[in-house]
């Protein structure tokens, strides 16, 4: 297994680590059990997302999917958010190995989960409109598609 | 730019003394030692001085007990399928291992398993050590045999395989141990501690990779598992690596003639190493302190997540290794971090760092320099730690 060097890139030096106090919307997916957790923070203002920060427990892909996955939605509307694929993400790292495609889904969760989070806060059932994010849960197995 | 070879329990560097006598065995010795000509007949010598050297430095009686084998998954293999399969016609149905056995152990007595085997797998409890007691109360009428690693790979911890001898030799129970990750760095004697087989490899002592030997006991009943030409007095087919045995057997000769002076000076760095990564906030180590391989440091730092702590290692100029899930390409941490108790999320932080005698106080230094840099970083970004952080100072209040 090797990663490309633009997964090594985001790895060694993550874009938009932190958090954003006055959040719009917060999302985390993943459990300490299975050893990810993606904790996502988005600023919303009109219907753009001016920042997005991260903070994450897991691999080397964990980190550098949740570090494009932030660098991919910055600066765009949610509209072109709620499009963002695990497949964009990955592509945008060069490709990750078969066994780590499981952390690009986890970072489009984790986007969606934030988005989810910001609606919720607006009073608007998320639902409809992001989808439902299925938990990863260590005794069955993670739900994403690629495991 | 620094580099630093941390991980010497997956292997090793080949000794040029080593390389050097091998040379020969490739361009000039060729011949099949089978081969009854001069370049062969010179070969076949080589392979019994090997035999020779290796038996007297395990302590064997004699050098037919010593058979050669492509490597430690082999032999492991060939010793417990060769007895089990030996005594089933017997009615010997029951083996007896333990939790944290190397995967060429624990997959073989699963395989043993689908043939109708019993097995009984030992706790190691929280230091990692095998209880001699739990051995001899798992001992049945129809025990195969009983086969316990002599140190653990990864958290290096090491069994205490003389009692446990004793009691298989006094109930009449087959004992084989895995030492690929003892020999050399442990002194053992076949005949004293009761050892009936023993696996061992070239690569984990500076020898080269694709050799090992096993150890079997003149007298033990043992069916082959490769078949095939006369090789081995018939026992394990297929034409000798001369290169790969001579290498092994010079690899061990050094090992034991600088036993007495490396250890030592294993030990005392490892003991700088892990007092001064102790001192990191929320970190552990895993398995024995006292009864443990020299070279081995094996810690769970909580909060962050093995593999990144061991890309980041690596992007220092340091090669490690861990047992988190995500180098297991599975959901689930290192079976030997969970038996010895670890719950999953702490696993998840481990890392390994084995050594042997090309490593230097500096190289402890440097590691003891960056390690927590490493830790504070990945802890910074960490939403597991935050977490341990907050909840902590709810306990405060």
């Amino acid at each position: 297994m090797a990663y490309s060097e633009k997964v090594m890139d985001h790895f060694a030096n993550p874009r938009n680590v932190g958090e954003i106090p006055d959040a719009s919307g917060i999302g985390e997916v993943g459990n300490s059990k299975c050893g990810d957790i993606m904790k996502m923070y988005i600023k919303v203002e009109g219907n753009v997302i001016v920042d997005c920060k991260f903070k994450t427990f897991g691999c080397g892909a964990a980190i550098a999917t949740s570090s494009m996955a932030t660098e991919l939605i910055k600066g765009k509307t949610i509209d072109d958010a709620l499009k963002l694929t695990n497949k964009a993400v990955m592509e945008a790292l060069d490709g990750l190995p078969p066994v780590k495609v499981h952390c690009s889904v986890l970072a489009e969760q984790a986007i969606k989960a934030a988005l989810s989070d910001y609606y919720r806060k607006s009073g608007i059932d998320p639902e409809p409109i992001v989808g439902r994010i299925e938990e990863c849960d260590h005794e069955h197995g993670c739900s994403c598609e690629s495991c | 730019m620094v580099q630093i070879y941390a991980d010497n329990a997956a292997t090793t560097a080949v000794n040029p003394k080593v390389l050097e006598k091998m040379l020969p065995y490739y361009t000039e010795v060729y011949g099949n030692p089978s081969s009854l000509y001069r370049i062969g007949a010179k070969a076949k010598q080589a392979v019994e001085n090997a035999r020779e050297s290796i038996a007297k430095n395990l302590g064997a009686a004699f050098p037919n007990e010593i058979y050669f084998t492509s490597g430690g998954s082999e032999s492991d293999n060939w010793a417990i399928k060769g007895v089990c399969r030996a005594l089933k016609s017997k009615g010997k149905k029951h083996i007896i291992t333990s939790k944290f056995e190397h995967h060429a152990v624990l997959h073989t007595c699963q395989a043993l398993e689908k043939e109708g085997f019993e097995v009984t797998y030992l706790d190691v409890y929280e230091n990692g050590i095998v209880k001699p007691e739990d051995v001899e109360k798992a001992i049945r009428e129809d025990t195969a045999i009983v086969t316990i690693m002599y140190a653990n790979n990864e958290i290096g911890t090491i069994q205490p395989i003389a009692e446990i001898g004793k009691i298989c030799r006094a109930k009449g129970v087959i004992f084989h141990t895995d030492a690929v990750q003892a020999v050399g760095n442990v002194k053992i004697d076949v005949q004293q501690q009761n050892i009936d087989l023993l696996s061992l490899t070239a690569h984990k002592i500076h020898g080269p990779k694709g050799c090992g030997a096993l150890y079997i006991r003149r007298g033990i009943r043992f069916d082959n598992i490769i078949d095939g030409g006369a090789q081995e007095r018939g026992k394990r087919a297929g034409t000798e690596n001369v290169a790969g045995i001579v290498g092994l057997a010079e690899a061990l000769q050094i090992a034991v003639d600088t036993m007495d002076e490396r250890i030592p000076r294993l030990t005392k760095m490892r003991n700088r190493l892990i007092d001064g990564l102790l001192q990191i906030e929320r970190s552990r180590l895993n398995g024995d302190r006292e009864s443990r391989l020299a070279g081995n440091v094996n810690m769970c730092f909580e909060g962050i997540e093995g593999e990144s702590l061991l890309l980041s290692l690596d992007n220092a100029g340091v090669s490690s290794s861990s047992g988190s899930a995500c180098t297991s390409g599975s959901l689930d941490p290192s079976h030997v971090l969970l038996s010895i108790g670890l719950p999953h999320e702490i696993a998840h932080g481990s890392m390994r760092l084995s050594f042997s005698d090309e490593n230097t106080e500096e190289d402890i230094d440097y590691i003891l320099e960056i390690v927590p840099k490493i830790v504070d970083r990945l802890r910074a970004m960490s939403p597991l730690w935050e977490r341990i952080k907050a909840d902590e100072a709810a306990n405060k209040n």
